[in-house]
C-alpha cells in the first residue's frame, strides 16, 4: 500500500489556493458524461451530491434512511466553528487551525486541517444564503457562543438543533438539483460492497431495503460519506442505524482504514438507566458555557440533594483544575476528569450499576440567578426539555446528572488531501475519513469538517481525478461486478441461514460491553489483549448461535441489522489491535501505562507522530500496518495545557 | 409493570394485515421503542409460538429529531404527552396493568409497507417542489450582509423546526399535510433570501400536494395538537395567505 498524502508544497496559507490551479479541471460538457455515486446524505454526503449536480456530473446518491434528511447529522447540537472573527475577539483562520491542531492533540494531518480553517468562512456564507435560521442579535446579525478548547467565540448555532438547521439547508440543496433532474436519489438503499476494476473504484452493489432487489451500479467515481463506527460499542449517541459496514467493505477491498482507535468520548451525555438501555443521549457541549460541573466533596454526600450541598461542600473539579478553561476543557479532558471522580467514589448517578454512580453535576443555578430563567431558556430551552423527557427531572430546578458516552470518530478511510483513498476513485468524506480531527476533535468540529469535504473540496479534487487518472468506461456487465454480486448474495444467504435462538442484539450488546471495558475511555495493554480473545470467540458464537428471521426479498430489518453487526464484530478486532499497537497516550486514546503524575495524558511523540493506517490481509488474517507520518511545521509539537 | 400491547401486524402491501396481542413486563425507565426491542426479543427467541416474527417499525435517531420513528399510539400519533416523539415517550407515561394499542400512520399518500413502517416519499417529492432556496454553492455574500431581526429569525426557526414525520397528517381526519407544506412555505417566506422564488414556491408545494393525495384542512386543529415540535397553528394561515398573495400576483 502506498501512502502518499499529495500535500502541496509552499507556505501553509497558500497551498490550497495553489493546488486548486495546479489542478485539471474537466471541461463543463464533459461533466455530464461522468456517473458519480455518493453513498450517504448527511452533511458531507449531502452537500457533495448537491454541489457535484451543480457542477454537471449525473450524480447518484444513496441512503439506508427513508428520506435523505433523517442522516444522523440531524442530531447535532451545539453548532457550527467557523473563523469569520465578527466578534472581534481575536479569531482568525490560523487560529481555528492552531486550536484544531492542537485540540487534535498533534495526529492530524496539518494541511487539511488548514483548508479547513480556510473555508469554514466560506460555509457560514452558503448556510445562511439557504435560508438557514442562525441565532442572531437584536441588530439582526449573527451570534456567536464559544465552545470546549477554544478561547474565542467561534460558533455558530441555531438554538440546539444546529445539525438539524444544516442538514436541512443540505436537503434543500439536494432537493434542488434532485428537482432539477441532475440528482437521482435511491432512499432505503445499503451499499454492500465496492468494485474495483483495474484497482479503481469503479461502482457499487445495494440492496433496496424495501424490495431486497440486489443491483450492479457501475460509475466513474465513488464518494463515500457514511458517517463513523461509534455504534461498535453499542451504546453510543449514535443513531441506531449508524453502522460501519459501507467503509469496513471498502477496506475488505484493500483500502487503508487509518487510527481506528481514535474514538470520543463525549463529556456530557445522560447516565444509563437500566440493561433495556438501547442508546445514549448527549446534552450539548455548550451548556458548558453557563453549567458548572461538580460532585461532593463529601463520600456520604452523593445521594443527598443537590441543593441540600453547601457551596464549600462541593468540588468543581475542573474550575479547580483547569483554572484558565475551566469547564470549557476539551472533551477527553472533560471526560477522563468525569471518570475520575466516579471511580473514585464521588459519582452522583441515582442507580448504581457495577457498583458505581456514574454521573457528575452539571448545574445551571448559578446561570440562571445571574442571566434569568428566561435567557437560560432562550439558549438551551429544547435541551432542557429533552433531558426532562428522559429523566423526568427539570434542568431548572435541579442540577443536571451527565456521565461520558461515546459519541464521535476520528479514525476512518485513510484519505491524501484530495480525500481520495488508496484505492484511485474512492473517495471519503466526513466522520468516514481520518484525516482532520487527530486524536480527538473539537467541539463544533464535525459540521465545520463535514460540509467543508462536501462543499468545498471534494467539487475540486473529484475533477483532477477525472480528469487526469480516470480510464474510460465501464459497465455492469465488467466480470467484476458479477463476483461482487455473487459475494454480496453468499453473504446474505449465509445470514439468512443463522437459525440458533439468540436474537442479534444481543451479541452487539456483548461486544459494546466488551469494547466499553476493555478499548474505552481508559486502555491497558492487559485489557485490550484480553479484547482480542474475547472478539474472536464471541464472533465464533454469533455464526453459531444467532438467530435471523425472514427472507432476502422483502423489508427485513434484521437482516440488515445481522450483516452490520457481523462487521462490527471484524471491525472491533481491528480497533482493539491498533489501541494495542498504539503505546501512547493522545486525546481520547487513554493508555493507563502512559500518563504523568496528575494522570493527564503522555503523548510519544518520538515513536507514535503518525497516522496508523491497516491494510486487509484476508479473512482471519491479522491485518498489516503502514505509517504516515504527522509531521508539524507550524504547530509546535508540545503538551497539551488547559490549565 | 405489565403491559397488554395490541399491535398492528401485516407483512407487506399486498396483506390486509389486523391487531395481535403481547403481554409484556417492562420498567418504567424504558422508553417506548425500548418495549418494542424487548417485545421482539421475546418474539425472536420463540418463533415456533409466534410464526408472525419480529414487529417492524422506523426509528433512527431514538433522540426526537430524525423524523424517523411514526407509530399510532391508541389512536394518536407519538402517543400521549405533548411536543413528543414515540422515540422520547417514557414508560413512566404508564402504569401496571394498561393496555396500548399501537397502528401505523394511515393516509393514502402513506402506504404501509410492513407491521408499523410507511412510505412517506410524498413528503420528499413536496419538498423537491421548490421548497429550497436557488443558491448555488460558493455564489453566496458574507453572512453578515443581510441582517435579519431576531424576531423573524426565531420564528423562522419554529417553522424550521419540522422534523418531517408526518404526524399532522395521520392526526388530521382529512390526511391533510398543509401544516408541514405550511411550515417549509412560511420558514423561508420569513427570511430575506426566500422572497424571490416565494410566489413559485408555495403554489408549486401545494400543487404536488394535491397531486400526492393529501386531503384539504378543515380546521380541526388535530396536526397542532400531536406534532411533536409543536408547530403552530399559524403555519396554517400563514399558507392559506401564501397562496392567496401567490394566486394574485401570478394573476397579474
Amino acid at each position: 500500500m502506498k501512502l502518499d498524502s499529495k500535500v502541496p508544497s509552499g507556505p501553509i496559507e497558500k497551498r490550497w489556493e495553489k493546488h486548486k490551479f495546479d489542478m485539471k479541471l474537466v471541461n463543463p460538457a464533459n461533466k455530464r458524461k461522468f456517473k458519480i455515486l455518493v453513498v450517504g446524505s448527511g452533511l458531507a454526503g449531502g452537500s457533495a451530491a448537491s454541489t457535484l449536480a451543480e457542477l454537471g456530473y449525473d450524480v447518484h446518491c444513496f441512503c439506508v434512511q427513508d428520506s435523505p434528511r433523517r442522516a444522523h447529522s440531524i442530531a447535532a447540537q451545539g453548532g457550527i466553528n467557523a473563523a469569520k472573527n465578527y466578534q472581534n475577539d481575536g479569531d482568525s483562520v490560523y487560529r481555528l487551525f492552531y486550536d484544531t491542531v492542537k485540540g487534535g492533540d498533534f495526529r492530524s494531518r496539518e494541511s487539511n486541517v488548514y483548508r479547513l480553517a480556510q473555508v469554514s468562512v466560506n460555509i457560514i456564507d452558503q448556510c445562511v444564503a439557504q435560508g438557514v435560521p442562525f441565532a442572531r442579535e437584536y441588530g439582526g446579525l449573527l451570534a456567536n457562543r464559544s465552545f470546549g478548547g477554544a478561547q474565542v467565540s467561534r460558533t455558530f448555532y441555531a438554538r440546539g438543533q444546529t445539525g438539524q438547521q444544516l442538514l436541512l439547508g443540505a436537503y434543500s440543496g439536494l432537493n434542488r438539483m434532485i428537482d432539477e433532474g441532475k440528482v437521482k436519489m435511491h432512499t432505503r438503499t445499503e451499499m454492500l460492497d465496492i468494485v474495483l476494476v483495474d484497482g479503481h473504484a469503479r461502482g457499487i452493489i445495494t440492496r433496496d431495503l424495501v424490495s431486497g432487489e440486489i443491483k450492479r451500479w457501475a460509475a466513474d467515481a465513488v464518494v463515500l460519506a457514511s458517517g463513523g463506527y461509534g455504534n461498535v460499542f453499542y451504546l453510543s449517541t449514535n443513531a441506531k442505524n449508524s453502522n460501519v459496514t459501507a467503509a469496513f467493505r471498502a477496506y475488505k477491498r484493500g483500502a487503508g482504514f487509518a487510527n481506528p482507535c481514535f474514538t470520543q468520548i463525549h463529556p456530557t451525555c445522560i447516565p444509563v438507566s437500566g440493561g433495556f438501555q438501547s442508546k445514549l443521549t448527549l446534552m450539548s457541549e455548550s451548556l458548558r458555557n453557563d453549567g458548572r460541573v461538580w460532585v461532593p466533596r463529601d463520600k456520604a454526600r452523593v445521594t443527598d440533594p443537590p441543593k441540600s450541598i453547601p457551596e464549600e461542600e462541593r468540588n468543581y473539579y475542573l474550575e479547580e483544575r483547569y483554572p484558565s478553561f475551566g469547564n470549557l476543557v476539551p472533551r477527553d479532558v472533560a471526560s477522563r476528569a468525569a471518570k475520575k471522580v466516579c471511580d473514585d467514589g464521588f459519582g452522583v448517578a441515582q442507580h448504581e450499576v457495577d457498583g458505581k454512580r456514574n454521573a457528575v453535576y452539571l448545574d445551571f443555578s448559578a446561570a440562571i440567578k445571574r442571566d434569568g430563567r428566561d435567557a437560560i431558556a432562550d439558549k438551551y430551552g429544547n435541551l432542557f426539555e429533552m433531558y426532562e423527557r428522559i429523566t423526568g427531572e427539570s434542568p431548572y430546578e435541579t442540577p443536571m446528572r451527565i456521565y461520558p458516552a461515546v459519541h464521535y470518530t476520528m479514525g476512518g478511510l485513510w484519505v491524501d488531501y484530495n480525500l481520495m483513498s488508496n484505492l484511485p476513485g474512492l473517495h471519503v468524506l466526513g466522520e468516514a475519513n481520518f484525516s482532520d480531527h487527530g486524536a480527538n476533535r473539537l467541539g463544533a468540529s464535525a459540521l465545520m469538517q463535514g460540509l467543508a469535504d462536501g462543499y468545498f473540496v471534494i467539487p475540486y479534487t473529484i475533477g483532477n481525478y477525472l480528469a487526469t487518472e480516470h480510464a474510460g468506461p465501464v459497465t455492469e456487465s465488467h466480470p467484476a461486478f458479477e463476483a461482487a454480486e455473487s459475494e454480496v448474495r453468499t453473504k446474505t444467504q449465509k445470514l439468512l441461514a443463522l437459525s440458533g435462538t439468540t436474537p442479534v442484539d444481543q451479541f452487539h450488546r456483548e461486544l459494546g460491553k466488551i469494547m466499553w471495558d476493555y478499548c474505552g475511555m481508559a486502555r491497558t495493554a492487559e485489557g485490550l489483549n484480553k479484547a482480542l480473545e474475547l472478539i474472536p470467540a464471541l464472533r465464533e458464537r454469533f455464526w453459531k448461535e444467532a438467530t435471523v428471521p425472514g427472507n432476502a426479498d422483502e423489508l427485513n430489518p434484521w437482516l440488515e441489522y445481522a450483516g452490520r453487526v457481523a462487521d462490527f464484530m471484524e471491525y472491533a478486532e481491528m480497533m482493539v489491535r491498533d489501541a494495542l499497537e498504539r503505546d501512547e497516550s493522545c486525546g481520547g486514546h487513554f493508555r493507563e501505562e502512559h500518563q504523568s503524575e496528575e494522570g493527564e495524558a503522555v503523548r510519544r511523540d518520538d515513536t507514535f507522530a503518525h497516522a496508523s493506517v491497516w491494510e486487509y490481509q484476508g479473512e482471519g488474517e491479522k491485518p498489516k500496518l503502514h505509517k504516515e507520518p504527522m509531521k508539524f511545521e507550524y504547530v509546535k509539537l508540545t503538551t497539551r495545557s488547559y490549565k | 409493570m405489565k403491559i397488554k400491547l395490541n399491535v398492528w401486524r401485516q407483512s407487506g402491501p399486498k396483506d390486509s394485515g389486523g391487531l395481535k396481542s403481547y403481554d409484556i413486563e417492562v420498567t418504567e425507565h424504558m422508553s417506548f421503542l425500548e418495549m418494542f426491542d424487548v417485545l421482539n426479543e421475546q418474539l425472536l427467541k420463540n418463533p415456533s409460538k409466534h410464526p408472525e416474527g419480529p414487529v417492524a417499525f422506523d426509528h433512527d435517531c431514538r433522540e426526537g429529531i430524525c423524523g424517523m420513528c411514526s407509530m399510532v399510539i391508541d389512536g394518536v400519533p407519538h402517543g400521549p404527552n405533548k411536543a413528543t416523539t414515540t422515540c422520547q415517550l417514557h414508560m413512566r407515561s404508564y402504569k401496571d396493568g394498561d393496555e396500548i394499542t399501537v397502528e401505523p400512520f394511515r393516509a393514502k399518500a402513506f402506504p404501509v409497507l410492513r407491521d408499523l413502517i410507511v412510505d412517506r416519499d410524498s413528503f420528499d417529492r413536496i419538498q423537491q417542489a421548490g421548497g429550497y432556496i436557488s443558491v448555488r454553492t460558493g455564489a453566496a455574500p458574507d453572512a453578515n450582509a443581510i441582517a435579519i431581526g431576531k424576531a423573524d429569525a426565531d420564528d423562522a426557526f419554529d417553522y424550521a423546526a419540522c422534523i418531517g414525520c408526518g404526524a399532522c397528517v395521520a392526526a388530521c381526519p382529512n390526511a391533510s399535510a398543509m401544516l408541514f407544506v405550511g411550515a417549509k412555505v412560511s420558514h423561508l417566506a420569513k427570511v430575506p433570501q426566500g422572497q424571490v422564488e416565494r410566489t413559485q414556491r408555495v403554489l408549486r408545494m401545494v400543487d404536488t400536494m394535491d397531486g400526492e393525495g393529501f386531503g384539504g384542512c378543515t380546521n380541526h386543529g388535530e396536526c397542532e395538537a400531536s406534532c411533536p415540535k409543536a408547530i403552530s397553528l399559524d403555519a396554517i394561515a400563514m399558507l392559506n395567505s401564501e397562496l392567496a398573495r401567490a394566486a394574485i400576483s401570478s394573476a397579474k
